[in-house]
């Protein structure tokens, strides 16, 4: 890639959504903002290698992107008085009182998030106007058409404008259940990568895990002090350091405790420690009591400190399922507690738990394939080999079904 | 900005009838902020009737124009600054109606 290409990617990196924003902000319309940006952003591919890249490349692509809209707008409204077109050369709007925290970014996350729109639809626009994805890349990663993607995204902007929701950050007693929206769309986008559904799609879609975690990141940068976006983004972490060791030479998912666990990034496994650590500090000087995203990452936390899957600490790794239990009382929670459980008191203890979660999960591979191998290692071959059936059929990962189908066909 | 407020209730599993005290409170406070601009209760479904005069004689049908379990049991409209606070009103409506609300904004 010669430098001025990766002056255009990076500034594509570091610039998009600031650009997107500061134009909503100034134009009170996502859709302006984002034709405006994509243009400011041709125009740099266009011009940069010609013209060099300029000192201030934010600034550049601002005040561009700024022109294209105003552009736009005159020619939207020619039969509009003169007085309203004189407005927009000045951004004369009064400065708003300081929230807790003034980023025009997290105005433009909390907007694309907003939970009258529907999860799909904030995953989608949020990839697009906060993470800069073409509509094309989006449509790709979750596996529909363009054209349908398009359709998404246009009929969010439509809703946004028509139904006013608001561009600004949520007050502070609102701001817990929104950052929470904000991180479950994350983590969505993160789980679709690490556990890329559909039978022509790679294992894991290392774009959508990298993509996360780069929001991720930068929501704890506007937001250092929240817990959760620091347990959401230590899981994360922890969960990618492993993603060179999750899927063998033939393509099969490896299981947690078949990993070669000197393949694991060392250098994201001690990041999420840090975040981990910094998070038991705070709880343990009187902050507010860890969420689910910091259990789940203190359970990563557990796992990543063993250098051999013996070594593991199962009764902390149980103790830490018990506390998000009491949190969050669901059969797929009640599960991962029963797979630690079969290490601390044996596959029958276990199965006897995930057998009681049969009718919330029949539909769920992974209460199939949790059953299959805790009925294998009981000697239970003829009803492993049904699980094992069962679980295939409703697995979507490829490597996944790879992995579940030798497994089977070794029973004896 | 408008907002149509509807209340959503359910044939099969009607929300309680008690409710009407509540609601007058609520209204109350609605007028007292400045949001309220309009609300009415509406009498059952069966009483209305469906006036189709786009061909050369009006014809008149007895009943609603579509028949479902959800139906509309009163509407309110409300004038307000954004979707946020007309969801933050309509997230209490629900409570105090003790049924489904639908939020939609006037173009």
């Amino acid at each position: 890639m010669s430098a001025v290409e990766e002056a255009i990617t990076s500034a594509h990196r570091a610039e998009w959504a600031r650009v997107v924003a500061a134009l909503t902000r100034r134009f009170g319309d996502l859709d302006i903002a984002e034709e405006a940006a994509a243009e400011a952003f041709a125009s740099a591919v266009e011009r940069w290698p010609a013209d060099g890249v300029p000192p201030n490349p934010g600034g550049w692509l601002t005040t561009t992107a700024n022109r294209r809209a105003i552009d736009r707008i005159r020619r939207e409204s020619k039969r509009d008085d003169k007085q309203k077109e004189a407005q927009l050369m000045y951004d004369d709007d009064p400065p708003e009182p300081l929230g807790a925290v003034d980023d025009e970014r997290l105005r433009l996350i909390f907007t694309c998030c907003h939970p009258a729109l529907a999860m799909e639809t904030r995953v989608a626009l949020t990839l697009r106007m906060v993470g800069g994805l073409t509509v094309a890349e989006i449509a790709r990663a979750f596996l529909v058409q363009e054209s349908a993607m398009g359709q998404r995204i246009t009929r969010a902007k439509t809703k946004i404008k028509a139904a006013r929701i608001p561009y600004r950050v949520p007050a502070a007693e609102d701001l817990p259940a929104r950052v929470s929206g904000v991180l479950a769309v994350l983590y969505l986008v993160f789980n679709e990568g690490y556990l890329a559904t559909g039978p022509d799609t790679d294992p894991v879609r290392h774009d959508l895990t990298t993509e996360a975690i780069r929001l991720t990141r930068l929501i704890r940068a506007l937001l250092p002090a929240d817990g959760e976006v620091a347990g959401l983004l230590a899981l994360m972490l922890l969960t990618e350091a492993r993603r060179a060791a999750r899927v063998s030479a033939s393509g099969e998912l490896v299981p947690l405790g078949e990993q070669d666990r000197g393949a694991w990034d060392a250098t994201l496994v001690a990041e999420g420690h840090r975040l981990v650590r910094e998070r038991l500090a705070a709880v343990a000087a009187g902050g507010a009591a860890p969420g689910p995203y910091q259990i789940l990452a203190a359970i990563n936390a557990v796992h990543t400190s063993a250098r051999d899957v013996r070594d593991t600490d199962w009764s902390q790794v149980v103790a830490l399922y018990d506390q998000l239990v009491r949190l969050d009382p669901s059969p797929i929670v009640a599960l991962n507690r029963a797979i630690a459980v079969a290490e601390l008191d044996g596959p029958e203890v276990a199965l006897a738990a995930v057998d009681r979660l049969a009718e919330p999960l029949a539909g769920y591979h992974a209460y199939h394939v949790t059953r299959a191998d805790l009925l294998r290692r009981l000697g239970s071959s003829e009803q492993s080999r049904a699980a094992y059936d069962k679980a295939i059929e409703l697995a979507g990962n490829t490597a996944e079904t790879a992995y579940l189908a030798r497994r089977r066909d070794q029973l004896g | 900005m408008r907002y149509l407020v509807s209340v959503i209730d359910d044939k099969t599993n009607p929300g309680s009838t008690d409710r009407q005290p509540a609601i007058s409170a609520f209204n109350d406070r609605l007028i007292a902020e400045g949001y309220w601009v309009f609300a009415g209760g509406l009498a059952d479904t069966d009483t209305a009737t469906v006036i189709d005069n786009r061909g050369e004689q009006a014809v008149f049908s007895d009943g609603p124009f579509v028949e479902s379990k959800e139906y509309l049991a009163g509407v309110w409209v409300w004038e307000v600054p954004d979707l946020d606070m007309a969801l933050k009103l309509a997230t209490e409506a629900s409570k105090v109606c003790d049924r489904k609300i639908e939020v939609r904004p006037f173009q």
